[in-house]
């Protein structure tokens, strides 16, 4: 009987080592956009190489970042992996809420992942969260109406020659308007905009003992710029206009130019939705000769919140949804132009890819932001159009607000930067700083 | 000539009628066309009203991408399950309230009503915390409960008023017949205010289908009703408004269709004792 038992529990110990690992459902909260769905759509080849199922939770950007910020903070549970963006990886990766990714395998290849984006998503060299898409913003313009102006825009344009072409593309009388900018208030809406935008004119948000600089003459010169501009030769109503709404005014033909994410340039050059997809040339964010240009960077990024009962399969995850294998997968089943942009160099050394006609101003955009590094004068913090700490995405909005409403026309510029400068030196000075 | 001042007055009410409810009832009807448009067609200026090649393929689309079935199930049973327990709960709160009042009715019955002035948002960490450690998050035991909680007032407050329409003496007469408690309740109260229990019940299961902060808040990838199924369509860069509207318009199907069917009923029940 005791042989019998022992060989029991021996056969049990061989077929426990012997057993593949545990197929296990991996919950993933992320956001509505084509590059996220696209990847559902694919989630069988992960199952099929692995064994583990997928379950999704696709939410709004905005809810999205307020569900997992509380399941996070609560250590809820709730989800293995989550989709968060460049603003949150170093601030979360700091408090230890997220798993470090230092250990994929050499296969994975960590060192192809673009210098500018690995930077944004690591804190002290640990990469936190593995990009999944990347982006920057640039010029998109329409090369008909730019050429009815007798101008030639070239690839790296100052603010100027921004402003000069934008007022002599605008014809009201039949609704173009030669530049749409973000105008609706929110830390990701106009200050992302704005804060990029200042980054040109050498403004930054704070100073090296985090002092808040909305009085100083750049800022006063970024926002009297950017309100003047909109007013001469932007659409009614530029305040309340997001990405969306842009998008839909450029797809009809109204904008001569719109400075924005790169990943509006596979929409606007879609003809089954675009009228002008033939007319969109690109060129960098504008700049002031200062050094630095007008252009943000972005990042969509899967990470896995400490305390998972999955980390391993979460793990296997991340590497084949942000691998190089990843990308020859979609390039094969929907074409090079459906391939999430913006994450390896690999990618841009691919000569198939490189025919994509955003391709490399794309590149050149994300290269030429660096989120550690992002203002004329030296700042404390990491982040191209946010700063990286908690405290922002809540003031942010409230300037937002302020920026909006001078915009349209509810306050002068002077107002609104004492507004901003006043709360936001009383919000840091609340947290601590 | 009377006559036709009163005829035409008629004609008037019926179009001021028509017009407010057709202005009420646009945003659902704009909602529905949309969904039948192309992205570019949904968002074209002028905006399309009739005119325009109408499609399916937003249907199918969403059809293909997401559960519609999973997600319509949570909502049956979170909506369904709320509504009959705390329908349940209310009815013997109600009867007391109404038949047996004491010094601190009115005290209750306000207190109860102001558990609703709080913003959500107010109790959002404290109930998630207690979901973790109960348990229940992202389970539709969890979001049953917490849905019932909410509507309970409004339903201890319709039953409340309806039954102090009901006279006491009938219930009375009951009892001296020798009816106990529980009879009285299901046999005498009951069926005299089943206009107004069922009205109750359809305004409670509309408002629990269409609760969006706690469904939202409390689920993931299991308990997720249709309020998620919407709000997975939403995005903050991409043309999403023709996709949103099919999948808006798949949530609302059936709750319309019930509203339909029923509005008699809650019409009724809504104006039950409203004219002597």
């Amino acid at each position: 009987m005791a042989f019998h038992t022992r060989a029991l529990l021996g056969a049990c110990a061989v077929a426990a080592l012997c057993a593949p690992a545990t197929a296990e459902t991996l919950t993933i909260a992320t956001v509505n956009n084509g590059d996220m769905i696209r990847m559902q759509g694919l989630t069988q080849d992960f199952t099929d190489k692995t064994g583990h199922t997928v379950e999704w939770v696709t939410l709004e950007e905005n809810v999205l970042r307020q569900r997992v910020t509380q399941d996070i903070a609560a250590k809820g549970g709730q989800f293995d992996i989550m989709t968060i963006g460049m603003y949150e990886t170093p601030i979360w990766g700091k408090q230890d809420w997220l798993v470090a990714l230092d250990d994929l395998p050499d296969s994975y290849d960590t060192d192809d992942i673009l210098p500018a984006m690995r930077g944004g998503l690591s804190v002290d060299g640990t990469l936190y969260a593995a990009p999944f898409y990347g982006e920057s913003s640039m010029i998109m313009y329409r090369t008909d109406l730019m050429e009815k102006a007798g101008l030639e825009m070239p690839d790296a344009p100052t603010w100027e020659f921004v402003a000069d072409a934008a007022r002599k593309m605008t014809d009201k009388d039949n609704e173009i308007y030669g530049i749409c900018l973000r105008g609706k208030a929110g830390w990701g809406e106009n200050m992302a905009f704005l804060t990029a935008t200042g980054n040109s004119f050498g403004t930054r948000w704070f100073d090296e003992d985090w002092k808040p600089q909305f009085d100083s003459p750049q800022w006063k010169e970024t926002l009297t710029f950017y309100i003047d501009l909109l007013n001469e030769a932007g659409p009614p109503g530029a305040s309340t206009n997001g990405f969306n709404e842009n998008l839909s005014l450029f797809q009809q033909g109204k904008c001569g130019m719109w400075i924005d994410a790169t990943v509006a340039a596979s929409f606007v050059t879609n003809p089954d939705d675009s009228t002008v997809a033939d007319k969109v040339g690109f060129a960098l964010a504008p700049d002031t000769g200062l050094g630095k240009r007008g252009n943000w960077l972005w990042a969509w990024a899967l990470a896995i919140p400490a305390g998972t009962q999955k980390e391993a399969a979460a793990k296997e995850f991340i590497e084949w949804a942000t691998s190089k294998e990843y990308l020859d997968l979609v390039a094969s089943k929907e074409g090079w132009a459906n391939v999430p942009p913006g994450t390896r160099t690999s990618l841009y050394e691919n000569p198939e890819y490189a025919k994509i006609p955003f391709a490399k101003m794309t590149l050149d955009s994300i290269n030429s932001a660096d989120p550690t590094n992002p203002t004329v004068d030296p700042v404390p913090y990491i982040g191209v159009q946010f700063v990286a700490i908690p405290e922002f995405a809540g003031i942010a909005t409230q300037v937002g607000q302020e920026f909006s409403a001078a915009l349209a026309g509810q306050q002068t510029v002077d107002e609104a930067l004492a507004k901003a400068q006043a709360l936001t030196a009383e919000e840091m000075e609340a947290a601590g700083y | 000539m009377a006559r036709a001042v009163t005829t035409r007055r008629k004609a008037l009410n019926t179009l001021i009628a028509w017009s407010i409810g057709l202005l009420i009832f646009f945003p659902i009807l704009w909602t529905i066309l949309t969904s039948f448009k192309t992205e570019a067609q949904a968002i074209n200026d002028p905006p399309l009203f009739l005119f325009f090649d109408w499609t399916l393929e937003n249907y199918a689309v969403v059809q293909e991408r997401s559960d519609y079935m999973r997600f319509l199930w949570n909502s049956v049973i979170i909506a369904g399950g709320s509504t009959v327990i705390g329908i349940l709960i209310a009815v013997p709160a109600a009867w007391s309230m109404a038949f047996v009042p004491s010094k601190r009715t009115k005290d209750i019955l306000l207190w109860m009503l102001s558990t609703k002035m709080l913003p959500a948002v107010g109790v959002l960490y404290p109930i998630y915390l207690l979901f973790i450690e109960l348990g229940l998050l992202d389970t539709r035991v969890g979001l049953t409960i917490v849905l019932m909680l909410i509507n309970l007032p409004i339903i201890v407050w319709m039953l409340y008023t309806y039954f102090k329409e009901i006279p006491g003496e009938i219930l009375e007469a009951a009892r001296m017949d020798g009816a106990a408690l529980k009879e009285e309740i299901l046999y005498i109260l009951t069926p005299m205010a089943v206009p107004g229990i069922a009205s109750t019940l359809l305004l409670n299961i509309i408002l629990a289908w269409n609760e969006a902060f706690w469904t939202l808040n409390l689920t993931a990838a299991k308990a997720a009703p249709l309020t998620a199924f919407i709000a997975s369509y939403s995005s903050p860069e991409g043309l999403f408004y023709a996709k949103l509207s099919a999948a808006s318009t798949m949530a609302i199907a059936p709750i319309l269709i019930l509203g339909w069917f029923s509005q008699k009923q809650l019409v009724r029940g809504l104006t039950f004792g409203a004219v002597k």
